[in-house]
């Protein structure tokens, strides 16, 4: 068996430079590998490009990065519910790439299982698509949307084991199988690292062989963005 | 005149048995309170969850299922999770029946926009324009009017489009509007609605055929 367990957060993000692209899972704060941010503040890396579906919030996720000054360009669908990041932006300081969510997840998934571009509706007649090629198929139009390069992806996951298998929990899925393999080196933070053969082969979202560096997380704060409840009656 | 629940009470009639809805933030996201209880209805979120049930309630928030607006959700049986591109799969492949979302403008061609305000909002479009291109059957719910009592129901969009040409049905506190080639055409009257007041309302070319029947909420 092939193992990717590394020790400690510090091992796990050697070789992160300056002026790199990276990918982090994650929708809102749900699902974003807390660690390995953590981790970046704490490297001073600066000149990051940036490719995840959000920014994070002003004191939490990407919005750390976004404070320290670290993030050259963000690579993102919405943006929103981040003062600094709004800031940032419009002032011109941070570079921002807005595109479709279906097409970030795609654009992922077209790194990952080997495909240059994808043709995809989103997109078309909107500036989203100035610029880009676009073709008929069937009397639709598409936009040619090409698959992301990145160094390095930052995935976390509920479960995993040195082996680098993968278990999600809810939608705190999202965008971290799709990140899987899609970059030079895959990183997965999980909450419990299991022994090799505890979890069942039927049950793995994302088999080892996409991630090449694996460790549990020191701690997760999993933090609420939007708390809704209803009442008891 | 209907109030944002009253919008989202009159959308819940569009939605049929068997039906996979996508619901945006805001107004549509109240759609789900009204749908009829008879009928069997799956609500999917695109960060990824088909099934959605109500709030949770107090103490049983879970931080790892949420919806696309980032609130605490809960499930119904036969719920299932799944990643982004599968969501997007079952956006784009016309997988989902119905989408329903807010706008900020739309045109009579069927342009939507409701993205970006450019050098004073910009928030993204999020999954809006996958859900835009791809879906067969999109009912927009939203103001006939902006604050300051501008339409926003136009013959042409004048903020960064979300998509072309693929607006068919519109939900307003005024009027329920059918997208067509030649215009909006008026389907219903919102109660003590006139149609001179969606008339002065709607920038866009508005058609009147025959008696407009006040709708039922």
């Amino acid at each position: 068996m092939i193992l990717k367990k590394v020790n400690s957060v510090q091992d796990a993000l050697k070789g992160v430079k300056n002026d790199m692209t990276l990918m982090l899972g994650g929708f809102g704060l749900s699902g974003i590998p807390e660690n390995a941010i953590a981790e970046l503040v704490s490297m001073e890396v600066k000149g990051l490009t940036c490719i995840s579906n959000n920014a994070g919030v002003d004191d939490f996720g990407l919005g750390l990065l976004l404070q320290k000054r670290q993030i050259k360009k963000m690579v993102s669908s919405y943006v929103g519910e981040n003062d600094e990041f709004e800031r940032q932006m419009l002032s011109g300081e941070l570079d921002v790439e807005l595109i479709p969510q279906g097409t970030l997840a795609e654009r992922c998934r077209a790194a990952q299982a080997g495909f240059p571009a994808i043709y995809t509706p989103a997109g078309y007649g909107t500036e989203v698509a100035e610029g880009k090629e676009t073709r008929e198929f069937d009397g639709k139009m598409y936009v040619l949307e090409h698959a992301f390069k990145a160094d390095f992806a930052f995935v976390k996951a509920w479960k995993g084991d040195a082996a680098g298998n993968l278990v999600f929990k809810g939608t705190a899925r999202n965008f971290n199988p799709c990140m899987c393999g899609a970059a030079k080196i895959t990183i997965a933070e999980v909450e419990e690292l299991v022994p090799v053969g505890e979890l069942d082969p039927n049950q793995i979202h994302m088999p080892g062989i996409f991630v090449q560096r694996i460790f549990e997380g020191e701690k997760y704060e999993k933090r609420i963005e939007q708390r809704t409840v209803r009442t008891r009656e | 005149m209907l109030d944002k629940n009253g919008i989202a009470k009159r959308i819940a009639k569009e939605v049929q048995d068997g039906y996979y809805v996508n619901l945006g933030i805001g107004i549509p996201t109240l759609v789900a309170n009204y749908v009829r209880e008879d009928i069997e209805v799956e609500f999917q979120s695109e960060n990824g969850v088909l099934g959605m049930g109500p709030f949770p309630f107090e103490g049983e928030e879970d931080a790892d299922i949420i919806n696309a607006g980032k609130q605490t959700i809960t499930t119904l049986p036969g719920a299932s999770f799944f990643d982004s591109a599968t969501s997007f799969a079952m956006i784009r492949g016309q997988h989902v029946d119905l989408t329903i979302l807010g706008a900020m403008e739309v045109s009579e061609n069927g342009d939507i926009a409701n993205w970006k305000i450019p050098g004073r909002m910009v928030k993204g479009m999020g999954g809006a324009m996958d859900l835009v291109a791809s879906a067969e059957n999109i009912i927009v719910a939203m103001m006939h009017t902006n604050k300051k009592g501008e339409s926003k129901i136009l013959k042409q969009c004048s903020l960064p489009l979300t998509g072309v040409g693929c607006v068919k049905k519109i939900v307003t506190n005024l009027a329920v509007l059918e997208v067509t080639q030649n215009g909006f055409k008026l389907l219903e009257r919102a109660p003590g609605v006139s149609v001179e007041d969606i008339q002065k309302a709607t920038e866009g070319t508005l058609i009147v055929e025959g008696n407009i029947p006040e709708m039922a909420v």
